[in-house]
């Protein structure tokens, strides 16, 4: 397990500074003035351009540049606002919403995808299998810019206006944990049918191993031959499944975050664009691929500790 | 009250002059996309406490469904079973409750597959996997199960039992593996065991080795084995009768040393003749022509006959009954004096 | 291969890539891709029957036929904007205007009918785009094999680090004009990894399939090698792919024109009337309704049709 652990740690470095390059070269390397480009419409004050080509080291060679944003990247430094407000300093607290909203959203997943996704497994032809896959087919093909104001519509004013519910807040984080369940299963829709799809091919697979005959030749009960063999066996791509998800979630919150008006990392980041405050945006994108990346690194881990053949590699 | 395996059936008498296992005239057929395959058409055999029979043919004789059937876990559907009986002690298991089945599966009938490394669950250790038939059909306790385990490890003699429980399937070698799978098997000393192509995948003298474990556990045990091989060597020294299987049939049934002396089908000749045999080194070595048959679109009459050299005109125009050449003695071929004669006709 | 390694089940992302990695199956595909020819005739065969084949073409040669024909289906033109009136704005749907009118008094349904050029171009070009551009990395990595396969691999595992939506905002917001191509050029970016990979895996498996082997043991080039009998059988799990990132693509414009940093008023897209009924949507949805509809339907079109090709090529998983 250490060789395969060293071995992971040392493809997750190239790939982070592969992708902060990458970001670097896209925003920095396009040709024209990138301070103009970052200040869009805006006029900007001659002598804050000048800061701003100062502060990138605009005037350095290429690599060099690359050089000082990795440097500061590593000290934590995801840059400065027009106004010089550090961009760490602005997702302080907003951190927290996105995480609770990131959360919430991967248990929706987890409950329903897998629940739905062994359900159409072990019906496997019949019409339930067929309606669960129509649902997957549905929810991966709206929008989640369509879910969330449906929903919102729906269940948030609807819902209210006709039965008197008033269970889904349709805005901000003051309900505690309800004003994440709405938005939480918007965010999580498209995931939830990915899934429900994953853990119906990953179980109608491991159904067909070799492995399940031995254990219906032992004598076991279907219901022990499904719960403890299959499982077991099935539950290995979904669990990593479900954990890099974490990293997409949290990326994808930009739009689920706009939407329900919550003030996390996504809404910062939707603002920012408005805003058209180029320097924020490219400290945002690049902090949420740093979590994308680690949590990819960190599922690759978990993978060892619940598959033994790579283990004991 | 949980059943056991006893009171499905009794354990002891009934038996007479009966044999332990009986196949009667099974039909076993797959529904597929391009119609259905009749993978067995009425295969007989039967086997006694103690013996161990033979059954020869290659992929797609039928051989590997009729154990399947045996012991109760072919997929239905695709699979059905129209007609025949598997008598167990006299009892026609086709006809009792699945729930029945169960605990006669593993316990009484039990069986072995051909590649270990897939038949073992990945992600149990070998030592969890034969303890859990202690601890589910005998309810005993972890711990117990674990010690028991290491106790059959011991028994198919892999060597450090007592550290290697905790291994993984992956970790040990193909003919470690494949002893895993028979301590498995034999954890509750069935009475009937079914090796379907033990040593197929392994080196010819880990093979050698299985083969001699396998004989010795049932000499201990009286167990009844049934070997499912394509490999005529593998069962000559083991083997008491043979049933040989072409196209979802019994060709010929008779006893290990009369099939080796004379063959009655051309088929068990052909297979008798391909395989490498010291005294008649420089000669060249026989090959069956042609293909084994589709069971999609057999032949008309004998479905050996596109590929036998004995081939007369009635082969193709009359299916041969199982013609009976002496008590233990029967072959499907409406030529068997000739290929007995060894006459080519 | 690095598809089947545990790296894979990391490394997708919500947006581009709709097929999530499949577990390692202990048997290969025999004959998957074996004959061509007979593969895509039965194809064709099955798909004939199939009603969610049936159905969705018939969406998508509707609204391509929108895309390019939009007067057909609405005799008022809301580019112009004297079509509009300000004292209107938020009507309800009526007999005249069937999806009522818009913030600014405008025709909903006008707007809508002609905001699916937008989608459908932006749709089939970045398509087309990222499956030469993919394909054909794909094809020479998995055909070359060594230094350049390990480069080229290399560089995709980058591209997948960074989420799309995130990567395409990011290469939006320095473009002073949001439009069509500006658009297109965004999601081909970051999208083209995922059908070298898909490429390159068709290709090292076919390539040491036993009759190129021997087409090449009797001394084929190797260009007939590669595009002969490797290409035909190496493209069909890209082309099955592609139509479900084309829904993935038409969603991920509205998306970013949402953000204000896709499409730009006035030109019109459904991502921007999405963003220009937001404010007042609570009150009057239907501006707002009747885009993201058809946004959906659009992307379930050919959603559906990517999931009727592969259950056609591929029934092992039905």
């Amino acid at each position: 397990m250490g060789r395969y652990v060293i071995r992971r740690l040392l493809q997750a470095i190239p790939v982070a500074l592969g992708a902060t390059l990458l970001i670097f070269a896209l925003v920095f390397a396009l040709p024209g003035d990138p301070i103009t480009a970052l200040a869009g419409e805006k006029r900007m004050d001659p002598a804050v351009a000048d800061a701003l080509r100062e502060q990138y080291h605009l005037n350095d060679p290429l690599l060099l540049q690359y050089w000082y944003y990795i440097t500061g990247l590593l000290q934590g430094d995801l840059g400065t606002t027009f106004s010089r407000v550090p961009v760490s300093q602005l997702l302080v607290g907003k951190f927290q919403v996105t995480i609770n909203l990131a959360f919430t959203a991967l248990i929706l997943e987890g409950v329903i995808g897998i629940g739905l996704g062994l359900w159409a497994a072990l019906r496997k032809g019949k019409a339930t299998d067929t309606a669960i896959l129509a649902v997957t087919l549905l929810l991966i093909s709206v929008p989640v810019l369509v879910t969330g104001f449906v929903l919102q519509l729906v269940l948030g004013v609807q819902l209210k206006k006709s039965l008197g519910i008033d269970f889904f807040p349709v805005a901000g984080a003051f309900e505690g944990w309800r004003s994440y369940l709405l938005p939480g299963f918007v965010l999580a829709g498209t995931s939830i049918a990915y899934l429900t799809r994953l853990t119906r091919t990953s179980l109608v697979e491991t159904l067909r191993a070799d492995y399940i005959r031995t254990a219906t030749a032992k004598g076991l009960t279907r219901r022990r031959v499904i719960g403890r063999h299959a499982l077991r066996n099935a539950l290995i791509p979904l669990v990593t499944y479900l954990g890099a998800d974490l990293g997409t979630l949290m990326g994808g919150a930009i739009i689920t975050e706009s939407i329900f008006n919550l003030n996390g990392i996504g809404q910062q980041l939707a603002q920012s664009v408005y805003l058209r405050e180029g320097p924020v945006v490219v400290g945002i994108v690049t902090f949420l691929v740093m979590v994308y990346i680690v949590a990819n690194l960190i599922v690759d881990l978990l993978y060892a500790v619940l598959d033994p053949r790579i283990r004991y590699e | 009250m949980k059943k056991t395996a006893a009171d499905v059936l009794p354990t002891e008498g009934g038996l007479g002059n009966e044999p332990l296992l009986a196949v009667d005239d099974l039909h076993v057929e797959f529904t597929t996309r391009q119609g259905v395959v009749k993978a067995v058409n009425g295969v007989s055999y039967d086997l006694r406490a103690g013996e161990t029979l033979a059954v020869l043919g290659e992929s797609g004789s039928g051989k590997s469904v009729t154990a399947q059937a045996i012991m109760g876990i072919l997929d239905m559907p695709p699979a059905r079973i129209p007609k025949g009986a598997i008598r167990f002690r006299g009892t026609d298991l086709l006809k009792l409750s699945e729930e029945a089945r169960a605990q006669i599966r593993g316990q009484r009938v039990a069986m072995i597959f051909q590649d270990a490394l897939s038949a073992l669950n990945p992600v149990f250790t070998v030592g969890w996997q034969i303890g859990e038939m202690f601890r589910v059909h005998r309810g005993m306790s972890r711990k117990d199960a674990q010690k028991r385990a290491v106790e059959l490890m011991d028994r198919v003699r892999i060597p450090a039992a007592r550290q290697r429980v905790h291994d993984f399937p992956h970790q040990f070698s193909g003919g470690m593996r494949q002893r895993i799978m028979i301590a498995m098997s034999i954890a509750l000393d069935p009475e009937v065991l079914i090796a379907d192509e033990p040593t197929t995948a392994l080196d010819v003298t880990v093979q050698a080795q299985i083969m001699e474990l396998l004989a010795e556990l049932q000499r201990e045990s009286n167990m009844g084995l049934i070997l499912i091989t394509h490999d005529l060597g593998v069962v000559a020294d083991v083997a008491d009768k043979i049933a040989v299987m072409y196209g979802g049939r019994i060709v010929e049934n008779a006893q290990v040393h009369d099939v080796y002396r004379a063959p009655a089908h051309p088929y068990s000749k052909g297979l008798l003749e391909s395989i490498p045999r010291v005294d008649l080194k420089g000669h060249e070595l026989y090959a069956i022509k042609g293909l084994p048959p589709n069971l999609l679109d057999m032949p008309p009459g004998c479905a050996f006959n596109p590929r036998c050299p004995y081939r007369q005109d009635n082969c193709v125009s009359s299916e041969p009954p199982l013609y009976e050449i002496n008590s233990t003695r029967s072959s499907a071929c409406h030529y068997w004096r000739e290929v007995l004669d060894g006459s080519h006709g | 291969m690095s598809e089947s390694t545990p790296m894979a089940p990391g490394t997708s992302d919500t947006l581009l890539n709709p097929a999530p990695p499949l577990p390692p199956s202990p048997g290969s595909r025999p004959g998957k891709a074996e004959k061509p020819a007979s593969l895509w005739s039965d194809a064709w065969h099955d798909l004939r029957r199939r009603p969610l084949f049936i159905g969705s073409s018939i969406m998508i040669v509707i609204l391509v036929v929108m895309a390019i024909f939009p007067s057909l289906f609405s005799s008022v033109d809301p580019t112009q904007a004297t079509t509009c009136q300000l004292a209107t704005a938020r009507q309800p749907p009526s007999a005249m205007h069937w999806f009522g009118k818009d913030n600014l008094g405008c025709d909903t349904f006008a707007r809508t009918i002609y905001g699916a050029r937008v989608s459908i171009v932006v749709g089939i070009t970045a398509t087309i785009v990222t499956a030469l551009v993919g394909g054909l990395l794909g094809l020479i990595a998995g055909f070359a094999g060594g230094g350049t396969d390990t480069l080229l691999s290399r560089v995709t595992e980058i591209f997948f680090a960074i989420p799309a939506i995130l990567g395409a905002l990011l290469i939006l917001s320095v473009f002073d004009t949001g439009n069509m191509w500006t658009v297109t050029l965004a999601l081909s970016v970051l999208a083209w990894p995922m059908i070298f990979r898909i490429m390159r895996a068709a290709v090292i498996t076919t390539k040491s399939q036993d009759y190129v082997v021997a087409a090449r043991a009797l001394g084929a080039g190797k260009s007939r090698i590669m595009f002969r009998h490797i290409l035909p059988n190496a493209v069909t799990p890209v082309i099955v792919i592609s139509m479900i990132n084309l829904g993935m693509f038409i969603s991920a414009e509205a998306a970013l024109s949402f953000l204000g940093v896709g499409i730009r008023s006035p030109e019109i897209s459904w991502g921007v009337m999405i963003a220009d009924a937001r404010p007042r949507f609570l009150e009057a949805p239907s501006p707002l309704l009747f885009p993201a509809a058809f946004l959906s339907i659009t992307v379930l079109a050919f959603i559906m049709l990517g999931d009727a090709v592969r259950d056609a090529l591929d029934p092992k998983l039905r």
